[in-house]
């Protein structure tokens, strides 16, 4: 099978425990406001290529000493990668076959089967959330966010390890009622192992001004970092997960 | 205390055996780090006095003090203190700190460059007795250099080559001098001369002369020593002297020579037996053993040869090498870590980090996780260590050797190297096209060959041309390296550390590439892809059109790292062909320091696209900007370059930001250790880690000031940052650093 690949980035620490092969998927149909990757978006697009599962093991497998060593894997991200589940399902497969751990890092803005034909070979998910408030959730990303949350509670049911993901946008995600909310939301759900804030940055700018995409968030400065210590404190106190603040 | 009260006896008691006391002795410690101790008052205070001058030595615009009377020899100079209440540990080259004295044994006119680039005149009696009556290594070289060498060495395919310098590389056991004391070392070599072959023929009448300066040098040593008031003809007592003794041994060989490279060997565990002994004692406790470790680093931060501006260029920085390998494992399957092991890290937090000594842990998936560790930490707060595989080495060097320079393993007291600094594979490809015409000059310089005819470059036939111009090449090398040599021993002999060898010993003789990622990629262009060749109006090739893509060096596609590691064992295999002075054995490193810019700026235009003049990549790194996968498909590709084929060394940089390393210092370290794992398990040879913010090295290059400790790894060595220059800094800067986007 074929899979549609925007990058691979063979060295992560961020996308799950321990040293990372990171697989960016071609295409997305959320249109975040600040997303990093607008690139992605687009099903074809010039800088993408096309796989093979074999070329992708290919690349795959000459980290497994460094995953052996540091407790790692495969993440798939993107753009969505569940939008080419069935490539990532053959791929998880051939993972499992030689002791390589699995991930992919998704909005689950998708059809709740989808996922659940993937868990069985998923070692780990990455579970974004966008917004807790539904109408916001659909201004800020172009859609609401009712899948979004009842995926994760299916992810919970099946048992497999969930990482919360949640990106601070000022002046759209950070309110602390919408914050609380997300906290209260997962503190039941006993899969999920830990949640990651990830602040709000500017990197992606460029691209956007590059495909000629208005970029929204023009003003915006990026939530500072005490800030990001008081809402690692109330998601602490609200759900009494892990929570970790990236850089 | 007689000086060996409480040692476990062994061979080493009748035979000079280090390692054999070693082993019988040490103690190996997997604790963490805990015990360890700051710097004790004394070490503060002469620390803070020692900033001061390194202050202003850079305020000075690099060279603080000049002695441009008297020649360096081991008793030149009478002792010198920095702050004699303050130093536990004594001993200068000159009668200054940070005073550099002229060195006039390597070659008299870069002497006289040198000194005359900072401003100082050489006293003119010395010039005309040199002049009249001492030819120098240097004007031995030039008397037998042919035609042929000079050019090769002028255009620069050849470069950076030790025939105006002291050659370095030579790791003195200085271990002995400790162990035994000088009187008991000059007893050995005497009956060493007693036992030896009787037939006078060049070889063996060499080998008796080389002694018999060894035997001269141990008494100058002794009577070095003897001006600071220590009796170092007998062995150490204590730890206080076991360092002092050692260290005494070492300024001999930093008064006696200026070589490149003048490495410190494998001291921890060595020291440790002797501390551990005294601690045990009651006669010290943890400062006072952290203060002798400190004091002897001061020392060692303080060595300073005089180098001219185009040394300068090639080894930015002002490096010394003083290397000190540290860790590894023994062949009895102990590991070789101690908690002075410890120690000597340690002084990089107590005095700061510093490029000196060139800190290298010699890496085993064995070693113990405390200290893994430790040196992952380490490497996160400081960048200033290096990482070789022991596992890979100890097969052909066993467990007490030790690297000189960045990457050149030898057995201590056994084995040692002729330098031979490096050629530029990448100019030798354009060679190959231009039928031996160089693309800068347009002189002819390699194998007179037409220059290549077709409109497109065919992957076979420049290969063929690359054999041709390799084949004559390697020759030339070799035979470079032999005059070298020859006359070095002859001019500029290192009598005082061989002294501290075995009489009879193996030598390796140390070629080097340099450029090799850019002419790997140049081949796979060649084979992958469409390249045309230009001619400009003198009908040379120095341009090219590409068209397709084609893969490159550091992306982890085995099309072209086969055509990386095949050139690195073609070349190996061509310089074998050639005989050698003292039949020495061959071997090659991938290894720039810095002059991957200077290669780079004496090399045209290349067909993978590399524009004229642009740097090429340090050691065995990939080209910068050409990893598109990431770290890991970097590091594999240069693991699939076979350490067989280049027993001298494959030097990698790895750059990094904290952030890219993971979200807090716990994980971090734990991924770094998790890094090196993977990468050497795959039987990589080296590794230079730089954790640091790409911010922090731009706003040093504008206010050098605020980041006088700014220390980061280049190709082998440590240096600090603010000691590049601008265009080297902006190299440092154009690398890959890994981190998302
Ligand atoms: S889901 Fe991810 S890739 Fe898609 S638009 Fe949002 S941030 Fe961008």
């Amino acid at each position: 099978m074929l899979g549609r690949i925007h990058s691979i980035d063979t060295f992560s620490t961020l996308d799950g425990p321990g040293i990372r092969t990171v697989i960016f998927m071609q295409g997305c149909f959320l249109r975040c406001k600040y997303c990093h990757n607008p690139d992605t978006w687009s099903r074809e697009s010039d800088h993408s290529r096309d796989y093979t599962s074999e070329a992708l093991m290919h690349i795959i497998t000459r980290g497994k000493p460094y995953f052996d060593a540091t407790g790692g894997g495969i993440t798939f991200s993107g753009g969505e990668p569940l939008l080419q589940h069935q490539f990532l399902k053959e791929i998880f497969i051939l993972c499992r076959e030689i002791g390589i751990s699995t991930a992919f890092d998704s909005s689950l803005y998708v059809s709740t089967n989808i996922i659940d034909n993937l868990l069985s070979c998923t070692d780990l998910v990455l579970a974004d959330i966008k917004q807790m408030d539904r109408a916001k959730s659909q201004e800020l990303v172009g859609s609401g966010n009712e899948l979004n949350l009842s995926n994760i509670e299916l992810i919970n049911q099946r048992r497999v390890p969930i990482w919360i993901r949640y990106v601070v946008v000022p002046g759209w995600t950070d309110d602390r009622k919408d914050v609380e909310a997300m906290a209260r939301f997962i503190a039941p759900l006993t899969c999920i192992e830990r949640v990651d804030l990830l602040p709000y940055h500017a990197l992606g700018r460029h691209k956007w001004s590059m495909l000629g995409i208005k970029y929204d968030l023009k003003d915006l400065h990026p939530p500072s970092r005490e800030q990001m210590m008081e809402l690692k404190l109330l998601v602490e106190k609200h759900s009494s997960k892990q929570v970790v603040i990236h850089e | 205390m007689p000086a060996w009260a409480g040692f476990q006896p062994g061979p080493w008691v009748d035979n000079i055996d280090v390692r054999d006391f070693l082993q019988k002795n040490y103690r190996p410690y997997a604790g963490d780090s805990s015990f360890l101790s700051g710097p004790s008052d004394k070490t503060s205070r002469l620390w803070n006095k020692c900033q001061e001058l390194l202050r202003a030595e850079y305020r000075k615009g690099g060279v603080l003090d000049v002695d441009a009377r008297n020649p360096i020899t081991i008793t030149s100079h009478p002792p010198a203190y920095i702050d004699r209440e303050l130093e536990t540990i004594v001993g200068l080259q000159t009668d200054q700190p940070l005073k550099r004295a002229i060195n006039v044994f390597g070659g008299l006119n870069t002497s006289i460059k040198a000194c005359q680039a900072y401003g100082y005149e050489p006293d003119t009696q010395m010039i005309d007795f040199f002049r009249k009556y001492r030819p120098t290594h240097n004007d031995g070289v030039f008397a037998v250099y042919t035609p042929e060498m000079k050019m090769a060495r002028r255009v620069g395919i050849i470069t950076g080559l030790p025939d105006s310098y002291g050659r370095g590389r030579i790791i003195g056991d200085y271990r002995r001098v400790s162990l035994y004391g000088v009187d008991r070392l000059k007893a050995g070599k005497k009956s060493d001369l007693i036992l030896m072959d009787k037939k006078m023929e060049p070889s063996s009448i060499q080998l008796r002369e080389e002694v018999f300066c060894q035997i001269e040098a141990l008494q100058k040593m002794k009577e070095m020593a003897e001006g600071y008031g220590f009796n170092i003809s007998r062995p150490a007592d204590n730890a206080l002297e076991a360092v002092q003794w050692l260290y005494f041994a070492y300024l001999a060989a930093v008064k006696e020579q200026n070589g490149a490279a003048m490495s410190l060997g494998r001291i921890a565990n060595f020291l440790d037996i002797y501390i551990e002994r005294d601690i045990a004692q009651g006669l010290m406790g943890e400062i006072e053993a952290q203060e002798l470790i400190d004091q002897l680093v001061i020392k060692l931060r303080l060595v300073r040869h005089l180098r001219s501006p185009e040394y300068n260029e090639l080894f930015a920085g002002d490096p010394n090498w003083i290397t000190e390998s540290l860790g590894g494992m023994g062949t009895d399957g102990r590991h070789l870590v101690t908690r002075t092991s410890y120690r000597i890290l340690n002084s990089l937090y107590n005095l700061g980090p510093a490029p000196e000594p060139n800190m290298t842990v010699l890496w085993s998936e064995n070693l113990p996780d405390n200290f893994k560790y430790f040196c992952s930490d380490l490497s996160i707060n400081t960048s200033t260590l290096q990482y070789e595989n022991d596992d890979v080495m100890r097969r052909y060097y066993g467990d007490d050797y030790a690297i000189a320079c960045c990457v050149s393993a030898m057995k201590l007291g056994q084995e040692t190297q002729f330098f031979g600094a490096r050629c530029n594979l990448a100019k030798l490809l354009l060679y190959a096209i231009n039928g031996g015409r160089d693309e800068m000059t347009g002189e002819q310089v390699g194998v007179e060959i037409p220059v290549y005819e077709g409109s497109i470059l065919e992957y076979d036939e420049v290969m063929s041309r690359l054999k041709i111009q390799l084949e004559w090449l390697c020759e030339l090398y070799v035979n470079i390296m032999n005059v070298i040599h020859y006359m070095h021993d002859k001019y500029a002999y290192e009598a005082s550390q061989f002294a501290l060898h075995d009489s009879t010993i193996h030598h390796y003789m140390a070629f080097g590439i340099a450029g090799l990622s850019v002419a790997a990629d140049s081949l796979s262009a060649i084979k992958y892809a469409q390249v045309k060749p230009l001619q400009d109006e003198r009908g040379i090739i120095t341009d090219f059109s590409i068209e397709g893509d084609f893969p490159k060096f550091g992306n982890d596609e085995p099309r072209v790292d086969r055509i990386a590691a095949a050139l690195v064992e073609d070349f190996i295999n061509h310089l074998k062909k050639h005989p050698t002075y003292k039949n020495a054995e061959h071997t090659l490193s991938i290894l720039t320091i810095t002059s991957n810019v200077m290669y780079g700026k004496h090399t045209g235009t290349t067909p993978d696209g590399r524009q004229s003049g642009q740097p090429l990549a340090p050691g065995a790194n990939p080209l910068h900007g050409r990893e598109e996968h990431g770290a890991l498909a970097a590091l594999n590709s240069v693991a699939q370059l076979d350490y067989r084929h280049a027993r001298d060394g494959i030097s990698f940089t790895f750059s990094t930001v904290p952030s890219a390393l993971g979200v807090n210092r716990e994980e971090q370290v734990s991924n770094l250790t998790g890094l090196l794992s993977g990468y050497f398990m795959q039987n990589a040879h080296h590794m230079n880690v730089n954790v640091l913010n790409l911010e922090t090295l731009k706003e040093a290059m504008d206010h050098p000031e605020k980041y006088p400790d700014l220390t980061i790894r280049i190709s082998g060595y440590a240096v600090h940052f603010i000691k590049l220059t601008r265009e080297q800094q902006e190299e440092v800067i154009m690398r890959t650093f890994f981190k998302r986007m």
